[in-house]
């Protein structure tokens, strides 16, 4: 665990650079984390960070499966948005903890 | 999640499927798509009985054996008799049973696993022998099926640094 400012707030960021607290997320977070991955943030990126961030809340695995079928984007969609890592960065980008399913 | 830093990531998997089993197709098409989502290049090829996977018409019924299976167990945890396996619909039930268990988990259908490769940029192929010997045709494969490959192109394909051949 390493503690780092980002957009002028101090967070504890895990070795591989996911939030150890998602609470301590917000959208200036995620687009210094997003740029440090090569991503600019649009509306899209931004309405799949806020599912992402609701189906981690209420406990639910994530797959790219689900976030195909949320209707926001589909899963070519979402692997256009976060190039080589449709789950893993995003959900860095998201503030919540790595991907911890196998689809 | 590295630990020695002297190491190189995998860049490019090319995977062989040649059971067409419930375990063997799932097995590839899990490690498939899970390098396409950590960003390695992938290529999927099918032969023999996996190519039930990619046609059409089987695709979507692959079975799991019964029989001959000293893993198999009755839920619970008892033991399988493999005199049971062999009676009319068990094969069925068991198999129904399994997918029911991975739908749970997320994990699609055989069909709409392969799009998910495909949409992050996988590749899917069929072996050219294993088609003749099944009479198959291309047509008989399902639309994500990028080509019919001799094992010379499917080599091929697999050169450069960081590339893996694996089969399941």
């Amino acid at each position: 665990m390493e503690e780092k400012t980002i957009a002028n707030q101090n967070v504890k960021l895990t070795s591989e650079g996911y939030l150890v607290d998602p609470s301590q997320w917000n959208k200036e977070i995620a687009i210094e984390i997003a740029k440090e991955e090569g991503i600019d943030l649009s509306d899209l990126h931004f309405e799949v960070l806020e599912f992402l961030r609701k189906t981690h809340e209420s406990g639910n695995t994530l797959t790219i499966r689900k976030v195909g079928k949320s209707g926001i984007v589909d899963i070519k969609g979402l692997y256009k948005l976060f190039p080589g890592g449709p789950l893993k960065y995003s959900s860095k980008i998201a503030g919540i903890p790595k991907p911890s399913s196998c689809v | 999640m590295s630990t020695n830093k002297n190491e190189k990531p995998l860049k490019k998997v090319c995977m062989i499927c040649a059971k067409g089993s419930i375990e063997d197709v799932y097995a590839t098409l899990v490690m498939g798509n899970g390098a396409v989502m950590e960003g390695i290049e992938t290529k999927l090829f099918f032969t023999f009985f996996g190519l039930d996977a990619i046609t059409k018409k089987q695709m979507n019924k692959l079975h799991t054996s019964t029989v001959g299976n000293p893993a198999m167990r009755m839920p619970g945890g008892l033991p399988f008799p493999s005199l049971l396996g062999i009676l009319p619909g068990v094969e069925a039930g068991v198999s129904a049973m399994m997918k029911k268990q991975m739908e749970k988990l997320d994990m699609p259908s055989v069909d709409e696993f392969l799009e998910m490769i495909t949409a992050g940029g996988g590749e899917i192929y069929a072996c050219k022998l294993a088609m003749d010997m099944f009479k198959l045709k291309k047509e008989d494969l399902h639309e994500e099926v990028k080509a019919v490959l001799t094992i010379g192109e499917f080599y091929e394909m697999a050169g450069g640094d960081g590339t893996q051949i694996i089969f399941t």
